[in-house]
């Protein structure tokens, strides 16, 4: 028989594979080598239902058809259920599009995610790929500028920075070199859309950045990703190898006039140098120190030249702006916050993973409509927003919508797009204690306030913790956390108080509390 | 997992040249030098600043600025621990506790033996936590046990 091999979709994503997907596509080879049945598998990025990796899907006519969490040990008997033709079977889940995690989103950047191959070119083209930055070089810098601007994007990486304003600054400045630096060091915890967007879908941001590089007139591009992610790098290089090779990027972008040369640089265990400032001077091989801001990274940026920094997900959103047109992306979102936001759901939470959805939702809508609650089935306490800089919110507070200025007006902030759920086990006293002691850790050692003040804020915890003149040390607390705001020199330090001050309002039980032996332990062991 | 080669100044030094064309060209150095030895040695240092015409002040204060690198040669296997919130939220404190208290592995306790658990903060899978990273593989959802199961590995392997 020479009928085309079915094709079988197993997750080469990093998450899949932290529970298993290698061994299942083996399984799936050895399986249908034994049986004789003709089967290509492709490797996939994920859809972004975590809870259902190793998440399996068969291409039948009907549509691809999901099967999950799939075990190795599963694998002979999907086959004896005839899985190859979308046979029912206890992890059938149904048709993939028609899952309510998938219907309910609406995926603009992550449109290719886990659908195709993540390094066929030819697939990503058959899927609109290289369609925007086609329509890019048909344009001016100028009118490529102006569209990002119509379109309301706003940085991705925090600041919810205007993207269009940034790039029509370098595009106005007159230098002999510009570069376009992408900043993929994705260090809030509790997030990976960076990381699943670049092992499920590469040339989206390779094109977004080729898009920027035309705009303003950049012909160099560094995307530095942070060393936790090697799966990612792994593709990236490969990617930009490709993309080079098929004369998409390199000495001429699309055999356009425009040259673009993209690497890729590993960080290594910093988490200051996600701070834009920081990065150039982690690049440019020294010690990442922020450096004080003007001058902008805009007009003065890596090497001293004007540089346009951008989060993954900014340049990501680019390619599907120029080929669809501003107005529609402009069409999705709320108020000042415009367009599409992949959120990462994690934590103790049921049903984890990266959901792409208009700004607007509520945070309750996604927790418990989407995330079915926490894994550990105990009540919800305590929900963090926005990485390790952000605010814990209560379980009252989670109809918050969405949106960059719904969460500023409650002293939280979005950044970029995290979401942890604790449970009701959670001692909130030791979150506040870790957020000093993280920022102590990654303080990049320029100003006192962050400096001194986390180790002081570590301290401060302790004595609370421990008992010790509360209602004074509290006060202490609240002056340093004031200190810390006002006087430091970039966000790390000035935002650390906000995940502690969270803490002590919303929760100010876990600051009162008896100390605990368990405390008392972790503390001496330290 | 194979231990790494001892270090050796000459290839250390082609390393070095075969890397001295790039832009900021001190990162990946480092970076390759610690793929190859493990480590980046001291004695690295004046190559690096000769080949990139910095002061040896420079190479020394970007090494020791950042996490990654080390400056003496490493265990066989390191398991990174993840230690942030989303990891916290899904038990990795008592992961430690557990690792202490019932397999005698101290987590980043200061060590030259074959195996080491170290804490990172966040591996990009928040969602499957506790999460830790081993030879380049990502793990999901591990306990003490399978942890402490690794480090015997490393050390069976050695
Ligand atoms: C401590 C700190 C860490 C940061 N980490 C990141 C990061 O991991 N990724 C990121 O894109 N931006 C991060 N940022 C924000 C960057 O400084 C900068 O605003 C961003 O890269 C700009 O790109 P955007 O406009 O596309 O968001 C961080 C900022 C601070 C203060
Ligand atoms: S706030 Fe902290 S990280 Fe930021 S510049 Fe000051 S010392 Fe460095
Ligand atoms: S980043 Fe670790 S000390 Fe600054
Ligand atoms: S917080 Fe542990 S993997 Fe992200």
């Amino acid at each position: 028989m020479s009928a085309a091999p079915i094709r079988i979709f197993v997750p080469v994503d990093a998450a899949a594979l932290s529970v298993g997907a290698e061994a299942v596509a083996r399984a799936v080879a050895r399986e249908a080598a034994a049986r004789g049945a003709a089967v290509e598998i492709v490797r996939n990025g994920s859809r972004g239902m975590l809870w259902l990796e190793p998440l399996v899907e068969v291409e039948t006519p009907e549509g691809r058809i999901a099967y999950g969490p799939v075990a190795e040990r599963d694998v002979p008997s999907l086959f004896e259920a005839g899985f190859l033709s979308g046979g029912a079977h206890a992890l059938r889940l149904g048709r993939t599009e028609e899952l309510d995690w998938m219907k309910r989103q609406q995926r603009l950047t992550f449109e290719r995610v886990g659908v195709i191959d993540p390094l066929s070119i030819a697939e990503y083209r058959a899927h609109g790929g290289f369609a925007g930055l086609e329509r890019a070089i048909g344009l001016g810098g100028a009118e490529i500028v102006e569209a990002i601007r119509a379109s309301g994007l706003r940085g991705r990486g925090g600041a919810g920075f205007p993207t269009g304003i940034k790039w029509k600054t370098v595009h106005d400045a007159k230098a002999d070199q510009k570069y376009v630096v992408c900043n993929a060091d994705e260090g809030d915890s509790g997030t990976f859309a960076d990381r699943m967007l670049f092992e499920g879908d590469p040339y989206l941001t390779i094109e977004g950045m080729a898009i920027a590089a035309v705009a303003v007139g950049a012909t160099r591009g560094y995307l530095y990703l942070r060393s936790e992610y090697p799966h990612a790098y792994r593709t990236l290089e490969r990617a930009i190898l490709k993309a080079e090779a098929a004369g998409l990027i390199g000495a001429s972008v699309m055999g356009s006039k425009h040259a673009f040369h993209l690497e890729v640089r590993l960080g290594a265990g910093a988490y200051i140098c996600g701070e834009e400032t920081s990065l150039l001077e982690s690049l440019e091989g020294k010690r990442a120190v922020v450096r004080a801001k003007p001058p902008l990274p805009a007009l003065q940026g890596l090497f001293g030249k004007p540089t346009v920094v951008n989060n993954v997900l900014s340049f990501a959103a680019v390619p599907w702006i120029l080929a669809h047109g501003a107005q529609a992306y402009a069409d999705y979102g709320m108020g000042r916050s415009r367009g599409t936001l992949p959120v990462q759901l994690g934590g103790n939470v049921k049903r984890g993973g990266l959901i792409e959805l208009a700004f607007g939702i509520s945070l309750r809508e996604i927790i418990e409509d989407m995330g079915g609650g926490t894994l550990s089935g105990r009540p919800i306490r305590a929900v963090q927003v926005g990485g390790p800089l952000g605010a814990y919110l209560t379980a009252e507070q989670l109809d918050v919508q969405m949106d960059y200025e719904a969460l500023a007006s409650m002293r939280a902030m979005l950044g970029h797009g995290g979401i942890v759920v604790f449970d009701d086990t959670v001692d909130m006293a030791r979150q506040a204690r870790f957020a000093f002691q993280f920022c102590a850790k990654e303080s990049c050692g320029k100003c006192t306030p962050c400096r001194i003040g986390a180790t002081r804020g570590v301290e401060v915890m302790d004595r609370i913790i421990a008992g010790t003149e509360r209602p004074k040390n509290i006060a202490v607390l609240r002056d340093l956390a004031k200190l810390m705001t006002d006087a430091s020199l970039c966000a790390m330090g000035g935002l650390t108080p906000m995940p502690v001050m969270s803490a002590l309002n919303h929760f100010p039980e876990d600051f009162d509390r008896p100390p605990s032996p368990r405390q008392e332990i972790a503390l001496a062991a330290e | 997992m194979a231990g790494y080669p001892a270090w050796d100044q000459d290839s250390a030094r082609t390393i070095i040249a075969g890397l001295a064309h790039l832009e900021g060209a001190t990162l990946p150095m480092l970076h390759a030098l610690q793929d190859a030895f493990g480590y980046v040695d001291p004695q690295a240092v004046p190559l690096i600043a000769e080949a990139l015409n910095l002061s040896r002040a420079e190479v020394h204060g970007a090494i020791s600025f950042y996490h990654d690198f080390r400056t003496a040669p490493q265990p066989a296997r390191i398991v990174r621990l993840c230690r942030a919130e989303a990891c916290q939220a899904l038990g990795c404190e008592a992961v430690v506790d557990d690792l202490a208290r019932e397999h005698g592995i101290v987590v980043d306790a200061a060590q030259a033996g074959d195996a080491a658990v170290e804490t990172v903060y966040c591996l990009g899978n928040c969602a499957l936590g506790p999460s830790a990273l081993v030879d380049g593989e990502l793990l999901g959802r591990v306990d003490a046990a399978r942890i402490a199961a690794l480090c015997r590995h490393g050390r069976a392997h050695s």
